[in-house]
């Protein structure tokens, strides 16, 4: 018991550094390019939570980090990597939008039918890369990579279309209100609504954003993955097949089925990552001229999870807080929002190298001397 | 004995210590060799033999304690300074480029070139004919290493060594590959080599070879040293009981069975390799209730993918296998498995243990979808920890603690564990591949009472294996395989080592 718990606090405090470690060297770099790193970290700080409403922001961009997170920790527990949840999740938010504008049902049984429809969407799309690799042998980093470009020019097409697209725009019609999950929407534009708001501002501020019902269901997701992995047979032979494939199949565990169920799960996660947010956020899927990220960034996240579930809900509120609250320092002061960019690939470059972290004790140790040393003859000389 | 020059210490390894995290694999060990010796290091498995080695040739830096080679203090930081002192090792696992010959392997990063860069390898090749001659190591220094035996691959090692000027060669369980014959002649080679003074460190576990070749003896055990002995002074048993511990069998109590109906019955079988070469061709075979059927040969000629074809691992091509009178030919794992076959499988981290699964979910690898392991596709933790908790206290599974990864146990534990939950399945066939592979002997007897058992519970138990010793020791009947098909099978009442030797080399004895 001792040493698991051991062993868990060592990758907990490894994920700890390298935070810090990121946060050091994005100081050091704004150092250096003329800012004050400390004013430009007390703006982040400020910008994520510092009014009720910018943490609610906050929230409300993690939703999808989340769940595309969630989508790469799900294969690569079974030994895949999904780089294709960007894909899934455009296959995702398209099937969202379309079956959302598209289809008239009441309330909540709208929702359900959107978010099911769109998850169901994306772990077919997801399940392709599955049956390659297991059919085939083709490798599943491959075949996400071209998947995800493909569901890209799918949505731009499908966005073209006379009955979708909405005139003079670059986007499809929105959803019917009806599959909306921004919480209390009707009531916030009703009269009663306004003039009940008007006399509470606080809350005025957070209805103003899309806040809505998507980052709880994230969690319950979250949540229900966990149990998925570490509480069912199907997590089991997941697990067994990620962890040691040949002993897999030694045991009975159909390695190929396993293949594809959970390319089609992280598929499904990533799809419910877009469905969330065309019915929480966006309401509606637009021409795209590039990636938009949520799978990318689903990537990271899933690294500063440390592959856990649970991780992932941190991980991606910490992702979300950084890219909010470091977009603030551009226009207060002037600063390069990259920064945010570099300590994100920092704290990954860290946590994948959990040795050099390990390491760095003794080399401090050993460079100390080193350095007085150096700076003794500097005195001399 | 002649040989050796007791006034010139060519090393000298004073209070070794290596500590690896909170481990202390070596705690204070000496060892002193002198020149033109044969030193077997004795230990049982994760002794700290390897590790001590190890520290000799360079790969470890010892935590504390001080190296003499010659005489003078050597500070061995490198592989690359231990070649330079003068010492050689040959791996069990050989390293050497398959594609390559026999000479081009042996001169490669001590390449012989003319000006200009160019590869002289008729010089090479001169150079190791003459090495090769003066040691008594024939090979044929134009053959490819992929197309010559394990034994001839040994020779190439310890040519490598010798043509990098090695004058202590270390050699790491050199004869666990190697046909009887094959042992002989690499004895035979030992002794060339001290003649020609060359000082010979060998790690093994086998106590007979160490009788035969070896001068002394050290033996450590859980890191710590026990003891140097002159061979010629001791017995096998008295070693053993050092290496151990305690008092140890070697003969396995056997009583006299009749054998009961055929439980697993292969025709014609026809397997490939990964190559898609036929690595078992035609090969038939009856396995018996109540007895232990030992397939005998060297490795390579088709052990593996017969036990993967029986297993439902690797496609059939022609053939039939009949579990219980069922056909299970084109079967998958799953339902071989239900057919009441079990299996202990040859590479045990890959194939028989998920390493990174806590010992307790390793446990239930078959079973995990069975109540009451689990229910409706959700697993009871409960259930599964408290079967684990009885499996690793029926089979004394150390540490005993089924929330440890498995990798964290020892070979032995880990070969317990698989041991244990094959057992438990309560199979009519139990398959075994190298059951005993890398064992130390407190194990190795363990795992052939407990197969032993089983042929007593008059289940059918087919024993695969390259140890010739155990294969004699625990079969009723012994069945040698040679490049894919059965050339004989023997009761192992009457079964001679010499006979069974040469049919495993294709010298077809068949009567």
């Amino acid at each position: 018991m001792n040493k698991r718990k051991r062993l868990l606090s060592h990758s907990f405090g490894i994920t700890v550094i390298s935070i810090l470690m990121g946060f050091i060297v994005g100081a050091i770099i704004l150092h250096r390019t003329g800012y004050n790193p400390f004013e430009a970290y007390g703006i982040m700080a400020r910008g994520v939570f510092e009014k009720p409403k910018y943490l609610v922001q906050t929230i409300i961009n993690s939703t999808p980090l989340i769940l595309t997170g969630l989508s790469v920790v799900f294969a690569f527990r079974t030994g895949l990597f999904n780089i294709g949840a960007e894909g899934q999740f455009i296959i995702g938010a398209l099937t969202a939008a379309w079956v959302g504008y598209f289809l008239k049902l009441p309330p909540v049984i709208h929702v359900v039918v959107v978010f099911f429809a769109a998850a169901i969407a994306a772990a077919l799309w997801g399940g392709i890369a599955g049956f390659f690799k297991a059919k085939l042998g083709i490798n599943e980093v491959i075949t996400t990579i071209m998947l995800n470009w493909i569901a890209f020019y799918t949505q731009n097409y499908f966005v073209t279309l006379e009955s979708f697209k909405k005139p003079d725009s670059e986007a499809s019609y929105a959803i019917q209100n009806t599959a909306s999950i921004v919480i209390l929407e009707g009531w916030k534009k009703s009269q009663a609504g306004r003039e009940w708001l008007k006399n509470h501002p606080i809350w005025r501020d957070v209805l103003k954003t899309d806040f809505n019902w998507g980052f709880l269901i994230a969690i319950l997701i979250a949540i229900l993955i966990w149990y998925i992995l570490n509480k069912t047979t199907l997590g089991y032979e997941l697990r067994a097949v990620g962890f040691n494939r040949f002993a897999a199949e030694y045991g009975g565990i159909s390695v190929k089925k396993s293949i594809v169920a959970s390319m089609m799960i992280a598929g499904a996660l990533a799809g419910a990552a877009g469905a969330l947010h065309v019915m929480g956020v966006s309401h509606k899927v637009s021409t795209l001229a590039t990636m938009e990220g949520y799978g990318f960034d689903g990537i990271a996240v899933s690294l500063i999870a440390g592959s856990s579930p649970i991780g992932c809900i941190l991980a991606g509120l910490l992702f979300s807080g950084l890219k909010y609250g470091g977009s603030k320092i551009q226009y207060t002061m002037n600063a390069p929002p990259e920064i945010i960019s570099i300590i994100i690939g920092v704290i990954v470059l860290f946590i994948a190298m959990p040795r050099l972290i390990d390491a760095i004790p003794k080399a401090v140790a050993k460079i100390m001397p080193f350095v007085s040393r150096r700076r003794g003859e500097k005195h001399v000389g | 004995m002649q040989h050796i020059d007791f006034k010139s210490k060519v090393v000298e390894m004073k209070n070794i210590t290596k500590v690896f995290g909170n481990v202390t694999a070596n705690d204070q060990i000496h060892l002193t060799v002198h020149k033109g010796e044969v030193h077997a290091l004795l230990g049982e498995n994760g002794a700290g033999k390897s590790t001590l080695m190890n520290i000799l040739y360079g790969l470890y830096r010892p935590t504390r304690g001080e190296i003499y080679i010659n005489g003078k203090k050597t500070d061995i930081a490198t592989p690359n300074i231990a070649i330079q002192q003068g010492i050689g090792m040959v791996h069990q696992h050989f390293m050497l480029v398959e594609p390559f010959t026999v000479v081009e392997n042996i001169v490669l990063g001590r390449e012989t070139t003319n000006f200009g860069g160019v590869l002289d390898m008729k010089k090479a090749t001169e150079d190791v004919i003459s090495l090769s001659e003066q040691y008594g190591l024939y090979v044929d220094p134009n053959a490819k290493v992929e197309d010559i035996t394990v034994g001839m691959q040994q020779r190439v090692e310890i040519l490598k060594a010798l043509y990098r000027g090695a004058d202590i060669l270390i050699l790491d369980e050199p004869t666990a590959v190697l046909t009887p014959q094959e042992i002989r002649e690499l004895i035979e080679i030992i002794r060339n080599l001290t003649k020609e003074g060359k000082t010979i460190i060998l790690i093994t576990h086998k106590l007979k070879e160490i009788k035969q070749v070896a001068d002394y003896c050290t033996i450590i055990r859980r890191g710590r040293h026990i003891d140097t002995v002159d061979v010629s002074a001791v017995t096998e048993e008295e070693l053993a009981a050092k290496m151990v511990g305690r008092e140890v069998s070697f003969d396995i109590e056997k009583k006299e069975k009749e054998r009961g109906k055929v439980v697993l019955q292969i025709e014609g079988l026809t397997v490939k390799d990964n190559r898609g070469i036929e690595a078992v061709k035609g090969l038939s075979l009856e396995v018996y209730e109540g007895e232990i059927l030992g397939v005998a040969g060297i490795d390579g000629n088709g052990q593996s993918e017969l036990i993967e074809a029986i297993t439902g691992l690797r496609p059939i091509e022609a053939g039939r296998v009949k579990m219980n009178g069922k056909d299970i030919t084109h079967c998958k794992p799953k339902e071989i498995i239900d057919s009441k076959i079990s299996t202990i499988p040859e590479d045990r981290q890959k194939r028989g243990l998920v390493l990174d699964f806590s010992v307790a979910e390793n446990m239930v690898l078959e079973n995990y979808a069975k109540e009451p392991f689990s229910k409706k596709g959700i697993l009871n933790h409960g259930e599964i920890s408290q079967f684990s908790k009885e499996l690793i206290q029926t089979f004394d599974i150390r540490p005993k603690e089924e929330t440890l990864k498995a990798r964290i146990l020892s070979g032995g534990n880990q070969q317990k564990a698989i041991i244990a939950r094959e057992i438990t399945n309560d199979p009519d066939l139990l398959i075994t591949a190298q059951p005993t592979r890398g064992l130390d002997i407190g194990a190795i007897e363990y795992v052939h009472r407990a197969l032993v058992e089983q042929r007593d519970k008059n289940r059918a138990v087919l024993l695969v294996s390259l140890e010739l010793d155990e294969i004699m020791n625990v079969s009723d009947r012994i069945a040698v395989i040679y490049e894919g098909s059965i050339v004989g099978i023997v009761d192992a009442k009457e079964a001679d080592e010499n006979r069974l030797g040469l049919m495993m080399a294709g010298g077809g004895a068949e009567e």
